[in-house]
């Protein structure tokens, strides 16, 4: 018999009992949707997550002070302060596979403008510092190397930080002196806007000023620096890089080799992996739900397909009395539950994709949908319409005609 | 008749049902021949194993013992999917209770038996399907649903799938069970005029009235054949429908 007339079979079977049809490929088309949207979700925080990490310079390689180590005691990062300013001269001469190098020094200030005042922080920076994060200026101008020497009284500022002080985002405040901590600043210029990270910090709510200003007229003038951050010069070489700039200070620590590292290094790198590997949790989590909506869907087709089974045993009983084989009713039955699962898949797809747009627009949240979701979801939806509809589509064609008319 | 092979040839047929412990006989040592033409009717009581034998000559049941001859080739040794190809080329089956798909029309039914037979074109599908029906008179039903048709009716759509295929015989259990006298004799016209044709039909049937439409009358009883004659007064369905359509004239006038 040609495959073709048990399509038509299986296909006027179908359309026969509308709404068993579509009963049963919900349960496909909700498991299908939702292993959709669950992995465009994810998937979208995922590179979000990469993506707000990416914008801190993936290149880039943080020097943190390392752990205080008293009296059998570990104090934790930054515990104590052992990475001076030295050191930042010292990268920036000797390291090759480093091509900028800042020193940062953090603070919380209170900035004041006439009446207007905000809590913001303040970073004692370098030019490379700039570079090393990808900012840029939109009005005025950054810091220059004299600026730096002099210790001037500039600063660049953050949108949100215009915003507070000058009541609107658009205002021009170039020129314009603030006080940071009664200190008098002028600005010389503003960031291009950056929003929040994936943290829910705001990077706009900052000030840069030139490193010596911070660490001379805000900090008790120190010699030590709160952080370094530098860039390797590729981002194949971070590693090599990491160990030139960790064999460096630890010779100019004058540390023994049995001794552990007063500083800590990390790198973009480090960070991303940590939050990738949390993402990817995350949405093995949600996937894996949804796949499971997924197998109650099979469940589902195999139920219906089983009480449809016992149902037409009559109808299976004429179709054999007018010549269909065993092999014929198998096909047909297996080609109900391929049809309704493939319906059911397709359907799947397009309400996954609609609900991911959905979440995109009114929950503002990132979605992505990759291909290989979709072919997964899909090809795991037909797979099931196959075996679920083996079982019952085996005990159809299983019958005796004589046993299946008699069926009552 | 002597000289060629009959239709169909049983041998010592036999069908033992178990229940338990007990055994039932429904069928012992039958043998019948039936030759091409015939127009057989089978009586008997209930139980008298008239539908045992029916549903073995039609292939869809088997036997306990046996021989089974069709055209002079052997039925009982054949695969299941030979049986069910054998069905559906030479077998047309009419059921007491039509035994016709629900909410399928009458055409797509019709179509059924061509869907699983692939010596018949897709393109030439529907127009057989009408053939069939326009020759049990349901010309004007064709997209109908069986539960907008009589009970006649719904048995001509069941006698024009068994014709669809052109069998060399039809085997009707019961055809006229559920049918009052009028519609029972519509049947038998029908059935008297495919038997001219040269269409064999094997009809089951406990109405004696019925049985004499046919040529021949073969009664069971306790599973073995007690007679096997040929229907002397044999009625002729046309002319008794038209007597009918008459009285009925007259009494319309009166």
């Amino acid at each position: 018999m040609r495959i073709t007339n048990l399509f038509k079979v299986a296909f006027r079977s179908l359309s026969r009992n509308k709404l068993r049809s579509f009963l049963t490929m919900l349960g496909i088309i909700i498991g299908v949707a939702s292993v959709i949207a669950m992995l465009a979700i994810g998937e979208g925080s995922n590179q979000n997550i990469k993506a707000s990490i990416a914008s801190l310079g993936t290149n880039s390689i943080m020097i943190f002070p390392g752990a205080n180590f008293q009296g059998g005691v570990r104090q934790g990062a930054s515990s104590i302060q052992t990475i001076k300013v030295e050191d930042v001269e010292a990268i920036a001469k000797h390291c090759d596979l480093v091509n900028y190098v800042s020193p940062v020094d953090q603070k919380r200030v209170q900035a004041v403008n006439g009446s207007e005042n905000w809590s913001t922080t303040i970073l004692g920076v370098n030019n490379d510092y700039f570079t090393i994060r990808s900012l840029s200026v939109t009005k005025g101008n950054s810091f220059t190397s004299s600026d730096e020497h002099a210790a001037a009284k500039v600063c660049v500022v953050g949108t949100t930080v215009v915003l507070n002080l000058f009541g609107d985002e658009d205002v021009d405040p170039t020129g314009a002196i603030i006080r940071i901590n009664s200190i008098p600043v002028k600005i010389i210029g503003v960031l291009s806007k950056m929003g929040q990270n994936t943290f829910g910090q705001d990077q706009d709510d900052i000030i840069l000023a030139p490193f010596p200003t911070v660490q001379k007229r805000m900090m008790s003038s120190s010699s030590y620096v709160n952080s370094i951050l530098a860039s390797a010069v590729s981002e194949d070489q971070i590693t090599d890089a990491v160990d030139e700039v960790s064999g460096l200070l630890r010779e100019k620590h004058k540390l023994a080799p049995s001794d552990d590292n007063d500083f800590t290094v990390r790198t973009q790198s480090d960070i991303s992996n940590i939050f990738g590997a949390i993402s990817s949790v995350m949405t093995i989590l949600l996937a894996s739900i949804a796949g499971i909506s997924l197998l109650v869907g099979g469940i589902g087709i195999m139920n219906i397909m089983l009480v449809s089974v016992t149902e037409r045993t009559r109808e299976i009983g004429i179709r054999m009395a007018i010549g269909a084989k065993g092999r014929d009713i198998l096909v047909q039955f297996m080609i109900e539950s391929i049809v309704l699962s493939f319906a059911g898949g397709l359907i799947g797809i397009a309400l996954g994709i609609g609900v991911s747009e959905l979440v995109a627009i009114f929950g503002g949240w990132p979605v992505v949908i990759t291909l290989s979701s979709v072919l997964l979801s899909f090809s795991f939806s037909a797979i099931i319409g196959v075996f679920f509809g083996w079982y019952p589509a085996r005990k159809a064609a299983s019958l005796n005609p004589i046993d299946a008319l008699r069926y009552e | 008749m002597t000289g060629t092979t009959p239709l169909i040839e049983i041998k010592n047929l036999t069908k033992t049902y178990k229940t338990g412990d007990i055994e039932v006989k429904a069928l012992y040592d039958v043998s019948l021949n039936i030759q091409q033409g015939e127009f057989v009717a089978i009586m008997g009581a209930s139980g008298s194993g008239k539908s045992t034998f029916m549903n073995i000559l039609g292939c869809l049941d088997n036997p306990t013992s046996g021989e089974y001859l069709m055209e002079g080739a052997n039925v009982f040794t054949r695969s299941k999917n030979e049986l069910a190809e054998l069905r559906n080329k030479k077998i047309g089956f009419v059921f007491q209770s039509y035994n016709i798909l629900p909410r399928t029309s009458a055409q797509e039914n019709v179509e059924l038996p061509m869907l699983y037979n692939s010596q018949v074109p897709a393109k030439d599908r529907k127009e057989k399907a009408i053939h069939a029906l326009t020759s049990v008179g349901l010309a004007d039903r064709i997209h109908s649903m069986p539960n907008q048709l009589s009970g006649g009716q719904q048995q001509r759509v069941a006698i024009a799938r068994a014709l669809v295929n052109d069998p060399v015989v039809v085997m009707a259990d019961e055809p006229t069970g559920n049918l009052d006298s009028k519609t029972s004799y519509e049947i038998m016209e029908i059935f008297q005029h495919l038997n001219e044709k040269g269409i064999t039909i094997v009809m089951v049937t406990h109405e004696p009235d019925i049985a004499q439409f046919a040529k021949s009358n073969i009664v069971f009883k306790d599973g073995k054949i007690i007679a096997n004659e040929l229907v002397k007064d044999r009625k002729n369905a046309t002319e008794l429908l038209k007597n009918i359509a008459t009285l009925s004239e007259d009494k319309a006038t009166t």
